[in-house]
């Protein structure tokens, strides 16, 4: 049995290999930080959350889409009706062609996905140099490193590139980024939104924020997930017990 | 009185009117309850049935994703994403069959070098091996086209590399392989089509292979650990319920390793760029397959440019063949030699328990293994190559150099005289129900 516990670590620490391997691509190791969602019993912090949706709709939003996730799916982290309908209602969505067969534009609804900023993939890059910014529905499961990358890339500018290194016109220096030469400007300032709850938006502040936001978006299902697992795994382990024990006394004749 | 007793239910009337028109519950009988099993199976005995509880959850959870998901270019990322958000657990069922897969395969490796350690393979075992060897070729494959259907980054981007691999075979016998595989000329939608339907269909092959290899598997029995044949009652016990409550708790704690990577580490063992959704525009930095494959990429690349240009072409004569075609040979080649395994190991003993070298060169043959993988997952540059290079030859060496050599010159240890002998000492017939010796890890 012991055998068999060392084979299966030997064999997972081995496949650990492949992601650490794609982590290092030019740009450095993100910080580590202390998720609220991270551990067996993790859950997303509902402020940080809250917080996070507004870094969101007035900052990424301008360029980012996040076509996976539906508007209705807000209430699920605290927001109440109301406010995800009147969130809704800012955006305009093509309507089914009318009695004529005309499409006309109506007010986004719950049960709409979030409106992607720009139409398509080319009207996206002629508004922004060529760059595409892509979809943030999924970032942080689609980046090794996940919710740290994140959080790095948000302030990991750096005003002055170090010695030697050229940033050519139009890219911005950033610390994490593979390769170091990113698009994007650093996308957060100072005070750039104002939150509620009277937290001070500092830029570590909304890059924490909106990171834990976009867990949520790429992992909707973790804080069920999580409550099933630690349900799953103690019946498991009560189960096995029992099953031992029948074991030993079905074979005690045999010892 | 034999242990060895049909069960009371099979006198039940009704029963016993099936059964004159079905056999059905006497087959039961016969193939549980009174099927002799060694009675001295470790825990590395667990890992067959093991897989084949996990080929039914893998087909169970299969089929229910096909129910949501749909196999078109512009449809099959997203539609993986509604499983994933809206779906009625969807993302467990989802979760369930991603590490699934993972799991099939560690069990499976696992239970293929239970069969090299303990010499499974050998007769008259060989056709249970082959068709062992056999349902691995297929998992593969059913893998392989598995990853391609959520189509993000990797899946686009392994079947690219993957189906154009076909295309070293000479003759254009290789190109029109590569057309049909894909349906056209490039990896695209009648490619995710074809590839699911594929998907769904080698699933209930593999279900026949392995009905197969079960029955192979019950006319002599199972192998055991010292690998000696039973020799009457004393050494074996009835499969049930000895070995169905050893399965059941071994298949408790395997259970829970499941559940630990679905409940709080479900993308552990995949790649972040699969949440990208496919782009024929954007090749990803590196591309690697899922990490069963690594040990087999490994081998694929190990074969350099200019290593077949010297000797054999003229070796072959006729055959122009390139590197990358070697590279292909040498990847097949290395589950080709499993299926010859039994007959380049000529040696009478089984067990590595009494073959003291062989044991030795089993350890460095997983280590090379291990070796492998590792490197498959690293980019193929400086001192990975040669590191490659070096466990590749290892690899086809142990098995066409060491083993045939270990067969002739290896001193084996004496043998028991039968299973029960280290137990009850004396070959005893009679002492069978004497005060035994705790058994071995039994």
């Amino acid at each position: 049995m012991r055998k068999i516990v060392t084979l299966l670590i030997v064999g997972i620490s081995s496949m650990a290999v492949d992601t650490t391997v794609h982590a290092a691509g030019g740009g450095k190791t993100p910080p580590a930080h202390q998720w609220s969602h991270s551990g067996l019993f993790g859950t997303f912090d509902r402020a940080s959350l809250r917080r996070g949706a507004k870094v969101y709709r007035e900052v990424c939003s301008s360029c980012h889409g996040l076509r996976l996730v539906a508007y209705r799916n807000l209430i699920d982290i605290g927001f109440s009706e109301a406010e995800v309908k009147a969130i809704a209602a800012e955006q305009e969505v093509a309507a089914e062609p009318n009695d004529d067969g005309d499409v006309e534009m109506r007010p986004a609804i719950l049960s709409d996905r979030f409106v992607s900023p720009f139409p398509n993939e080319n009207a996206a890059r002629a508004a922004n140099g060529g760059a595409y910014p892509p979809d943030l529905s999924l970032m942080v499961k689609a980046r090794p490193g996940g919710a740290n990358y994140l959080r790095g890339l948000l302030i990991g500018y750096k005003e002055e590139p170090p010695g030697g290194v050229i940033v050519p016109e139009g890219m911005n220096y950033n610390e994490y980024y593979p390769g170091n030469m990113i698009a994007m400007a650093s996308p957060l300032s100072e005070d750039g939104v104002e939150f509620a709850d009277g937290t001070k938006a500092t830029v570590e502040q909304m890059a924490n924020d909106v990171t834990t936001f976009l867990s949520w978006t790429a992992e909707p299902e973790l804080e069920e997930r999580k409550r099933m697992g630690i349900k799953v795994i103690l019946f498991l382990l009560i189960l096995t017990g029992l099953l031992y024990v029948v074991k030993r006394r079905i074979w005690s004749d045999l010892h | 009185m034999s242990k060895f007793q049909k069960p009371a239910w099979l006198d039940n009337g009704v029963v016993r009117w099936v059964d004159y028109r079905l056999p059905i519950f006497s087959f039961v009988s016969h193939e549980l309850y009174e099927y002799p099993t060694p009675r001295n199976l470790n825990y590395w005995w667990n890992f067959g049935s093991l897989a084949g509880i996990v080929l039914v959850i893998m087909i169970v959870t299969g089929i229910t994703l096909a129910m949501h998901y749909t196999p078109h270019t512009a449809l099959a990322f997203d539609s993986v994403e509604r499983i994933m958000r809206d779906v009625n657990y969807g993302w467990l069922i989802r979760y369930i069959h991603m590490n699934g897969a993972s799991m099939f395969f560690i069990i499976v490796y696992i239970h293929i070098f239970r069969g090299l350690y303990f010499g499974s393979y050998k007769a008259p075992r060989e056709i249970l091996w082959m068709l062992g060897v056999l349902i691995l070729l297929l998992m593969m494959a059913t893998a392989f086209m598995g990853y391609v259907l959520p189509w993000g980054q990797m899946s686009f981007w392994g079947a690219t590399v993957i189906t154009n691999l076909f295309s070293a075979i000479p003759w254009g016998i290789g190109d029109w392989i590569v057309t049909l595989l894909w349906g056209g000329f490039a990896v695209d939608n009648a490619t995710l089509n074809r590839f699911f339907s594929l998907h769904y269909l080698l699933p209930f092959v593999i279900v026949g292979v392995v009905v197969l290899h079960i029955w192979a598997l019950h006319v002599h029995g199972s192998n055991n650990p010292i690998g000696i044949a039973t020799k009457g009652e004393q050494d074996v016990v009835p499969f049930h319920p000895y070995y169905t409550i050893k399965d059941m708790f071994g298949l408790g704690v395997f259970l829970i390793v499941f559940a630990l990577f679905i409940f709080f580490a479900p993308n552990y063992m995949g790649h972040p760029d699969n949440y990208i959704p496919a782009n024929s525009l954007s090749t990803p930095a590196h591309i690697v397959p899922e990490w069963y494959f690594l040990p087999f990429y490994a081998i694929l690349r190990a074969v350099p440019d200019n290593f077949i240009g010297g000797w054999t072409t003229e070796w072959l004569g006729f055959v122009i063949v390139e590197a990358k075609l070697a590279g292909v040979l040498a990847m097949f080649g290395a589950i080709a030699v499993l299926f010859v395994l039994p007959w380049l190991d000529r040696s009478p003993v089984r067990s590595s328990r009494f073959r003291p070298m062989y044991k030795w060169f089993f350890w460095i043959f997983a280590i090379d293994c291990l070796v492998l993988g590792y490197m498959g997952a690293l980019p193929a540059e400086g001192i990975y190559i040669v590191i490659g290079r070096v466990a590749t030859v290892y690899y086809f060496a142990h098995f066409l150099v060491v083993i045939p050599l270990l067969a002739k010159f290896e001193k084996t240890r004496s043998l028991p005289k039968s299973i029960s002998e280290p137990i009850f000492g004396g070959g005893g017939v009679a002492a069978a129900g004497a005060a035994a010796k705790p058994m071995e890890k039994a």
